[in-house]
């Protein structure tokens, strides 16, 4: 009987609680400070060049269509309905990451290793790979209008790829052995050599430069907000932890 | 006994927080990144694009 009733208490006890406000304090934290950051360098360094694209995705303006087009269009400018779901959906996204990567943190510290904002940086690196780079470095940043395979089977493809970088970071990080590096960059690799979905043709109406232009800030922006994740991760698990302690 | 009971049922519950957390973050990134739901699409547009999700 006694034992039982030692189960019981334990499931409700305070320190499991002090968990659960830790991991979700530090999380949403984290998660809204970078998306808000985040959210502000894509509608400075993204958002024009995906009004420019959309430009040639409407027809509006046609690339090779004879006569040459100016480069430098007048964009549409800051559009408060849509930016501002922008800005929400930026912040609501980085905080489902920092949801995540905070928890992961926590299951490192538990292991011994040291979780702050500088240890965070490299976490921050790592969740880039593993959810921004790993992914576009075969399915590139769209840009509108551009060809592009079925979503749903792209979209099989985006989560595989990033369940398989995110694991290869994990062993790179604590594996510890030649086997797990070795199990890693395998991982790495493969769903490049397998091959995302492609499309049939190619029917895109944007001219190269934006699209490249697209793809290079949005790994820049993505670069930029994950060090901010990673940091902000680290650093706030480790204030709570302190402020939980000094409360306790 | 009771203090092997203890150490196990801590050890086990101290998963649970982290995993509450990482299936409500995916999930968070599922909604606002992946279902294709017209009016989540149309609000989430630019982000998906901005942040490399597979959008159309």
């Amino acid at each position: 009987m006694t034992p039982r009733m030692t189960c019981v208490t334990q499931l409700a006890s305070p320190a499991t609680k002090q968990m659960y406000t830790r991991i979700l304090t530090s999380a949403l934290f984290a998660g809204a400070a970078a998306g808000l950051i985040a959210a502000l360098l894509q509608l400075v360094f993204v958002q024009p060049v995906l009004l420019h694209a959309e430009l040639y995705e409407t027809g509006e303006l046609v690339h090779f269509g004879g006569t040459a087009v100016s480069a430098h269009p007048e964009l549409p400018g800051f559009d408060a309905m849509r930016d501002g779901l922008s800005i929400v959906f930026t912040m609501l996204t980085y905080t489902g990451y920092t949801l995540v990567m905070v928890a992961l943190m926590s299951m490192a510290e538990d292991r011994g290793a040291a979780i702050n904002a500088r240890t965070g940086l490299i976490w921050g690196i790592a969740g880039f790979i593993a959810f921004h780079l790993a992914p576009g470095f075969t399915l590139a940043p769209e840009v509108p209008g551009v060809a592009a395979a079925d979503v749903g089977d792209r979209q099989v493809w985006w989560t595989a790829t990033v369940a398989t970088a995110g694991v290869a970071m994990w062993l790179i990080a604590f594996g510890g052995n030649k086997i797990s590096y070795l199990i890693a960059v395998a991982l790495l690799m493969a769903p490049h050599l397998i091959g995302a979905p492609e499309p049939d043709s190619f029917s895109g109406p944007v001219p190269t430069e934006i699209g490249a232009l697209f793809a290079a800030r949005a790994f820049g922006v993505g670069l930029a907000a994950w060090a901010l994740v990673g940091t902000f991760a680290g650093y706030f698990w480790q204030t709570e932890g302190e402020r939980a302690e000094a409360s306790a | 006994m009771t203090t092997k009971t203890l150490n196990a049922s801590a050890a086990g519950l101290g998963f649970l927080p982290a995993v509450f957390a990482i299936v409500l973050g995916l999930g968070v990134v599922t909604l606002t990144g992946h279902v294709q739901a017209a009016a989540l699409h149309d609000a989430a547009h630019d982000v998906r694009h901005a942040t490399g999700f597979p959008c159309h």
